[in-house]
């Protein structure tokens, strides 16, 4: 490049202008002032919340009216011999773990699976969010109908298979109930799931995959010692979501269930809106949701480790 | 020599059939869903014991009364209105709030910005069913029963926490050294984020308006609690509650809505899953 | 007082200091280079003269002024070119090179004149209406080079401008800048840990460790001579040898300066060595002779000759050969601080 001389270059020269700081430059006060509305609305509308639903647990307090009289502990100690909340609280783990560890086989396999260069991986990725992106309470009426006791076309396929002797009543039994909802539980996250192990299985540096083929290494050892290890993080990102979705799931078994057959199936959360909502007693109900904290608890610290560990490991 | 090829091929076909499987087990509900939206009644409704009618495919040519019925004779449009309604305020209010805040989590706010955000992001994790009691308690207080406004103050409790980690994620991906280049240039700090940060994570803005109403589209307990009555209802209350005559579902119709519903919002989400699981992971791991 | 003042200047990162006590005048008008490796604080000092960075104690007067925290960025009267040269992504060569002007609220008319001749200076009028994913690395850097001196700013602050051009573009780009910076007369300072480039740019050069400034002068002052050790090895490529005289000295020499004795004339004031030759390195231009005097007993660190080309007195690995070092051109430390002795008047090097 040649530099040319401009013939006339105007001189603005800005020279230094002392004491010309405004509200606009002082960093110390912007940041506060910007992320003041979410700080308030969160403290406002969850904290608050918050602290009112354990207050409400240790009252007796009703729907409807205003009143609030302190009970104490006398809500806890009713649901500890309670036969239904021990029920709620078992279903609540089992829905959770068991849907997620099956999630978690699936969606590896899945996504190793997909990763194996393939055509139309695009159109078979899209297809697989489906069951996530459809609307909760939607995609359940769909389960509702696909496991109706008179139309069930799972019953039909089952049977014209020759898979099934008697029938599924599948919302009236205990058993076939939970399945249902632990088969709608997996359907919904494994997608998802899927999708996010994909994503990370790309991020493995190739070199890490091809030095492991140089080694020798087949195919059942590179997967154990080679993809799992690095996938981990992600992995546990995802199902991790997976476990906070189905531990505060309402839907799903609300419509699905309601809680029965015979109150076999209830969770924390649709007994608490039972006791809480329909029963009136919203001193029992908060009770009864007050329990999902723990669990959500672990599954936060959880969260926070694997994300400070793929942070520090990365 | 042909013993590798047949290898080769066997894993190929089974590595096809499983993917033929995950698929299939992922969009079966779906295409169950469409065929039972438009079969006829007699087609539709015929008892899973009688092997020999076929239920996965249209016996009788298909119909649209379902889906006639379901604009002409139920509330759904209504409902689709009212979902409008609070959709765009909720997205409107998340934009107001959680921008800014994304932007001082990530930028303006040292060491503390790592914790509050954490913390800012646990709220999400309270649930509804733990809150639904007291805010039950406030609608009532307020007199908001059955109204759509009871939505618009509710919603900002989980769409807020979230879009505000996903904003601080996109905003820490804005290169420092433009927003300094931007000071040097001759604007304030305030002036910088309008002009030099703003128009870069417009791509960050747009995903959290597509999940802040995507997550206003799915939310179910809440309006439960709030809504009793029919026309106030939003989409993802009224078809499963309210499209029934006493025990009977209307099943044609319902599961019509279930569909039509679905089927755009699914495309829509696919186009942004990209981008919507990096800000998620890269906000994951890089915190 | 010269157009930037600093005093006394330090920069503490909690136990970490960046900048460690610094005073610095810079002319009116002269190109100073900041010189020094990775997290030596020529960076952390220009942002605090920038006001990216507000000193832990401390003065900083550019113009006369005192600038402190209430003098932000935009009011210093100062443009600054980054190592990435931060164009914005999502505006056209034209508006990243407007910007500062829009700052201004200047007409737009007025605007586009100016834009235009900063442009034209660097010869990149026909590139104006791309964005800078279209422009290669040396465009980029006439992009942001272009918008620094749109506003006709009366302080440069340059960091690393050149390092991200490719080695063949990098020499012409540095003669171009000093042409530059030299027709527009603007007080410049430029941060580099290349101490080629800082040879060929700098006015002065302040060459800094560990926070501090150990040498201040012109090129060939810093070259010739040194501060202390550190300022000796940075300069140079091959660096200056340093051997260890005696439990308190220790003497340099440049490689340039050191060759095969028959190469002085006989009656030149020359030291002799014994070196045994290690490897010969063929450069085209030189040739480098690692090796180890037989005078010393160390075995870690070779001593360089840099022969040049036009020399063909033959070197074979493994031999010894007699090497000389005109005296004039030794430089003497002390071995515990580093610092630089005067000529210390001893005669002989090694006693025979």
């Amino acid at each position: 490049m040649a530099l040319r001389r401009p013939a006339e270059a105007p001189f603005l020269a800005p020279a230094v202008r002392p004491g010309r700081r405004t509200v606009a430059d002082r960093e110390s006060i912007l940041g506060p002032l910007l992320l003041a509305p979410a700080l308030l609305y969160v403290i406002l509308l969850v904290g608050v919340p918050f602290f009112m639903a354990i207050l409400l647990s240790f009252s007796s307090a009703v729907a409807g009216g205003l009143e609030f009289s302190w009970v104490g502990f006398r809500n806890f100690q009713v649901l500890l011999s309670d036969g239904q909340f021990h029920r709620a609280l078992q279903n609540t783990l089992r829905f959770m773990l068991v849907s997620q560890l099956l999630v978690m086989v699936l969606a590896t396999a899945a996504a190793h699976v997909l990763d194996a260069a393939f055509v139309g991986k695009r159109l078979v990725r899209s297809l697989l969010l489906l069951p996530w992106a459809a609307p909760v309470a939607l995609s359940s009426m769909a389960w509702v109908w696909i496991f109706d006791s008179t139309f069930s076309v799972i019953n039909w396929t089952a049977k014209k298979l020759g898979l099934l002797q008697g029938w599924w009543y599948w919302f009236g039994d205990p058993g076939l109930a939970t399945v249902a909802i632990l088969t709608v539980h997996v359907w919904r996250t494994f997608p998802f799931a899927t999708v996010v192990i994909l994503a990370g299985m790309s991020a493995i540096p190739q070199e890490i995959k091809e030095a492991a083929l140089m080694d020798g290494a087949g195919f059942w050892r590179r997967l154990f010692h080679v993809n799992l290890p690095m996938l981990l993080p992600v992995v546990a990102v995802a199902v991790l979501f997976g476990l906070v979705f189905t531990a505060t799931d309402f839907s799903v078994v609300w419509l699905l269930t309601r809680g029965g057959p015979y109150n076999s199936t209830h969770v924390l959360s649709t007994l608490a809106f039972q006791r809480g909502v329909l029963g009136a007693s919203l001193g029992q109900g908060a009770a009864v949701a007050i329990f999902l904290l723990p669990i959500l608890l672990v599954v936060a610290v959880l969260l926070l480790r694997v994300a400070r560990r793929a942070e520090v490991g990365a | 020599m042909r013993d590798r090829r047949l290898g080769r091929l066997l894993r190929r076909t089974l590595l096809y059939a499983a993917a033929l499987a995950f698929t299939l087990f992922a969009v079966f509900p779906f295409y169950w869903m469409l065929i039972t939206a438009f079969k006829q009644n007699r087609d539709l409704y015929v008892g899973a014991t009688n092997l020999q009618h076929i239920p996965w495919i249209f016996n009788e040519p298909p119909t649209l009364h379902h889906v006639r019925l379901l604009f002409l004779n139920t509330p759904y449009f209504l409902w689709l209105r009212n979902t409008a309604f609070v959709g765009a305020l909720v997205v409107l209010i998340t934009l107001l709030v959680a921008v800014p805040a994304g932007y001082s989590l990530a930028r303006l706010a040292g060491r503390w910005g790592e914790r509050l955000g954490i913390g800012i992001f646990l709220t999400y994790l309270v649930p509804p069913t733990l809150l639904f009691l007291p805010f039950a308690r406030l609608v009532s207080w307020l007199g908001l029963q059955n109204s759509l406004w009871a939505l618009v103050v509710v919603y900002p409790t989980f769409t807020v926490p979230f879009c505000t980690w996903l904003m601080m994620g996109f905003f820490r991906s804005v290169p420092r050294e433009l927003e300094e280049q931007g000071l040097v240039d001759g604007y304030s700090r305030l002036a910088v984020i309008g002009k030099v940060v703003l128009p870069l994570a417009v791509p960050g803005m747009l995903t959290v308006v597509i999940f802040a109403f995507t997550l206003v589209l799915q939310e179910f307990i809440y309006a439960l609690t709030f809504i009793s009555q029919v026309d106030r209802m939003t989409i993802s209350l009224g078809v499963p509650v309210a499209l029934v005559r006493g025990d009977v579902f209307y099943w044609g119709s319902l599961i019509a809505a279930c569909f039509l519903t679905s089927v755009p919002i699914a495309v829509v989400y696919s186009a942004f899953i990209d981008r919507f699981i990096a800000g998620l992971t890269a906000g994951a791991v890089k915190g | 007082m010269g157009y930037v003042e600093i005093r006394d200047l330090h920069k503490h990162f909690g136990d970490v200091r960046a900048v460690n006590g610094v005073n610095l005048s810079v002319e009116e008008g002269e190109l100073l280079v900041l010189l020094g490796p990775s997290g030596c604080g020529k960076t952390t000092l220009m942002r605090m003269i920038a006001g990216l960075e507000v000193p832990t104690s401390g003065e900083i007067y550019i113009g006369g002024q005192r600038v402190d925290e209430n003098v932000p960025p935009r009011a210093r009267g100062i443009a600054m070119v980054f190592q990435s040269y931060a164009l914005y992504p999502h505006k056209t060569a034209f508006e990243n090179i407007a910007f500062p002007l829009e700052a201004m609220r200047l007409a737009r008319e007025s605007i586009r004149e100016r834009v235009v001749r900063s442009a034209q200076m660097f010869g990149i009028e026909r590139l104006l209406g791309r964005r800078p994913r279209q422009l290669s690395g040396g465009e980029r850097q006439r992009v942001a080079l272009a918008r620094a001196v749109v506003r006709d700013p009366k302080l440069f602050l340059l960091d690393e401008p050149l390092s991200n051009l490719d080695a063949k573009l990098r020499a012409v780009a540095r003669f171009e800048l000093k042409q530059l910076q030299r027709q527009l007369g603007t007080t410049t300072i430029y941060v580099t840990h290349d101490q080629v480039e800082a040879m060929g740019l700098g006015d002065r050069i302040a060459v800094m460790d560990a926070g501090r400034i150990r040498q201040i002068g012109k090129p060939q002052e810093v070259y010739d001579d040194p501060a202390d050790t550190f300022v000796a090895t940075f300069l140079g490529s091959p660096p200056m040898n340093l051997i260890e005289q005696d439990p308190h000295t220790i003497v340099g020499f440049r490689p340039e300066a050191f060759l095969p004795r028959s190469v002085f004339d006989p009656a030149e004031d020359v030291v002799t060595y014994s070196l045994r030759v290690r490897e010969v390195e063929y450069l085209g231009s030189d040739r480098l002779v690692y090796g180890f005097l037989e005078e010393e007993q160390r075995t870690d660190q070779p001593v360089i000759a840099a022969v040049p080309a036009t020399i063909t007195v033959p070197i074979a690995e493994g031999e010894v050969y007699e090497f000389a070092v005109p005296r004039r051109a030794l430089r003497f430390f002390d071995r515990n601080t580093g610092r630089r002795l005067e000529r210390a008047g001893i005669v002989r090097v090694f006693p025979t």
